[in-house]
């Protein structure tokens, strides 16, 4: 007792006292809103579990989930970075499958696996490349630069495949194969992709200059540039960023799937699916700020509402009514605590 | 006595037709001081501090930093002379903490260009203190956009102040703030001084010109009409003087002038 008075009245103590709370309260400040999507994952879980213990207490679930999820995780984590810079990128389903369609070619002509996906992660960071110039160098609105590039690269592979699908069944069990999307146990390979994907994307983010310039840039444009930050470098990479993630998950996409097919799946669902994911997790379109661990937690909430509705007993055409209904939710909280 | 650090020599400049300077003289001294350069919207203020930091180049007239003639004055020179221009509304990014906004552009790096965060930190506090930043609410990983309007000009001077300004340009810093608030900025200027930077401090206040300046400069109509010596004048003959300017239309400056030295 006598220590602890003696403490509290030692004013080195105080200070360092103040300064612990002080970083608490700042931590809790800085990532509150990646902390409130983690709330509002945990409840929607809490939600499905109560609903439905057998299914989601099964691990199958989950190994189900986890084969798919890393793609969307690969997308959505750059899209935080052009988000944050005040820009967006419609592109990226397309040229996902624009560099999928470079790899499943190159593979099907016989080409080292290793190369062909070197060749499709090169082919999406041109197209990166070439979104950052429309939109630094031409000045066209990224909204509308990226739309643009949407519409060509969609129409590029479809006419340059005959929208005819390439089967890579070849590819199956080979050692590159179980490199990306093998199974360790009954764990599969590409989720650890996935978190060295996230692990990377928080470091640029949140400790490396480039992560510090793209949030200065979308907060203050022309304090960056006064300061010294190269404004045009610095989109420009961020655009350059989604596309070599678009590069990798194409290639993650057709081993899951093991085929190259133009019109697979719903491209502009999963458009709107991964952009609300970067909204869910708490980044906001005003940019300056924003939250990697939030657009990954946006990611799984997303896939998990996608797959607990028909799990919970609803019919599959309620999965867009709750996707909406959790989006609002989210962006909802995420004002609440803008406002306090 | 030290040579100048600035001097400029018969400086002009038009806009088209309109005459913004007219053969204007201006110095700073060698040895830190703060300068109060003061006057009312189109006096020229805003001209004469956008040719200090090279972003307007003069029609005509000389540049001359410790002595030594400048040629093709810019932007680039001028930082690279040490010379920082602090704005009003466009110098921090608002969501970034203080020390992102302190080494903004010029993060402290280590190899593969990863910020040392920690080191930062300990930086901005360390700095934040020098110039009497002495909040216990916020450190230096707090937002700017939850600072006051003065804490927030603080951090911009601390940028100038860490980069080792040797002249720091202050646009029109206590416009809009309370009194406690500016009082604030004087506190942060007057600690950059006694850390080697010269200060001019632009202002249509002359309470405030006069409370943190060395010397006071009016510009009226692009001509300097009046300097003068804080120590040889106080803030209410100051307003006096500048009324009588404005009666007489500048006429009386000579007056005025004489009767300070």
């Amino acid at each position: 007792m006598a220590d602890l008075e003696k403490k509290q009245n030692n004013p080195d103590f105080n200070q360092e006292f103040r300064r612990s709370r002080r970083g608490i309260i700042n931590f809790l400040n800085n990532n509150r809103r990646a902390l409130s999507a983690l709330i509002v994952f945990i409840i929607m879980m809490l939600i499905f579990i109560i609903v439905n213990p057998k299914i989601f207490l099964n691990r199958e679930i989950y190994e189900a989930i986890f084969r798919s999820l890393p793609i969307r995780i690969v997308l959505v984590l750059p899209l935080v970075f052009v988000v944050v810079s005040k820009e967006i990128d419609l592109s990226f389903v397309s040229n996902m499958t624009f560099s999928l369609w470079i790899f499943a070619a190159t593979a099907k002509a016989g080409w080292n696996p290793f190369l062909c996906m070197l060749l499709a992660i090169l082919a999406g960071a041109f197209i990166g490349l070439i979104n950052g110039m429309l939109v630094v160098r031409i000045g066209l609105q990224s909204m509308m630069a990226t739309i643009g590039m949407k519409f060509l690269l969609v129409g590029l592979v479809a006419g340059g495949s005959n929208i005819i699908p390439i089967p890579l069944t070849f590819l199956a069990n080979t050692p590159f194969y179980n490199i990306f999307v093998g199974k360790i146990g009954n764990f599969s390979v590409q989720m650890i992709w996935a978190v060295i994907a996230l692990v990377i994307a928080m470091l640029l983010f949140n400790y490396h200059k480039f992560g510090s310039h793209v949030s200065c840039v979308g907060d203050n444009l022309e304090s960056s540039r006064e300061m010294g930050i190269n404004v045009a470098t610095t989109k420009t990479l961020a655009f350059v960023y989604v596309g070599i993630a678009c590069g990798f998950a194409g290639v993650l996409s057709g081993l899951t799937y093991l085929t190259f097919y133009p019109k697979l799946g719903s491209p502009d669902e999963l458009m709107l699916a991964v952009l609300a994911s970067v909204f869910i997790g708490g980044t906001p379109t005003k940019g300056g700020v924003g939250t990697i661990f939030g657009a990954f937690i946006g990611a799984c909430t997303i896939k998990f509402i996608e797959t607990g509705i028909i799990q919970v007993g609803l019919t599959g055409f309620w999965t867009q009514f709750f996707e909406g209904l959790i989006i609002l939710l989210a962006l909802t909280s995420h004002k609440f605590h803008k406002s306090n | 006595m030290k040579i100048k650090f600035l001097e400029l020599k018969n400086i002009s400049k038009s806009f088209g037709k309109v005459s913004a300077l007219k053969r204007v003289n201006f110095y700073i001294k060698g040895e830190p001081e703060i300068v109060g350069l003061i006057g009312d919207n189109g006096a020229g203020k805003s001209t004469l501090i956008k040719i200090i930091s090279g972003i307007h180049a003069p029609d005509c007239g000389e540049i001359y930093i410790k002595g030594k003639r400048m040629k093709n004055w810019s932007v680039v020179k001028s930082r690279a002379y040490g010379v920082e221009t602090v704005y009003q509304d466009r110098a921090l990014a608002m969501q970034q903490t203080i020390a992102r906004n302190i080494f903004m552009g010029r993060e402290l790096t280590s190899i593969f260009g990863f910020v040392k965060s920690k080191l930062q930190f300990s930086e901005a506090d360390r700095l934040m203190r020098t110039i009497g930043f002495t909040s216990k609410v916020f450190a230096s990983d707090s937002a700017v956009v939850n600072l006051s309007g003065g804490e927030r000009q603080g951090v911009a001077i601390a940028r100038a102040f860490y980069f080792k300004a040797n002249l720091m340009i202050l646009d029109e810093p206590t416009t809009a703030l309370s009194l406690t608030e500016a009082q604030k900025i004087f506190t942060f200027v007057r600690q950059a001084k006694k850390g080697g930077t010269s200060c001019i401090f632009i202002t249509h206040n002359i309470y405030h010109a006069y409370d943190v300046s060395d010397r006071c400069v009016v510009l009226d109509r692009g001509k300097i009409i009046m300097e003068t010596d804080r120590e040889h004048t106080n803030a209410e003959q100051l307003v006096k003087d500048m009324q009588k300017i404005a009666q007489s239309d500048g006429k009386v400056k000579e007056d005025i002038n004489n009767g300070r030295s």
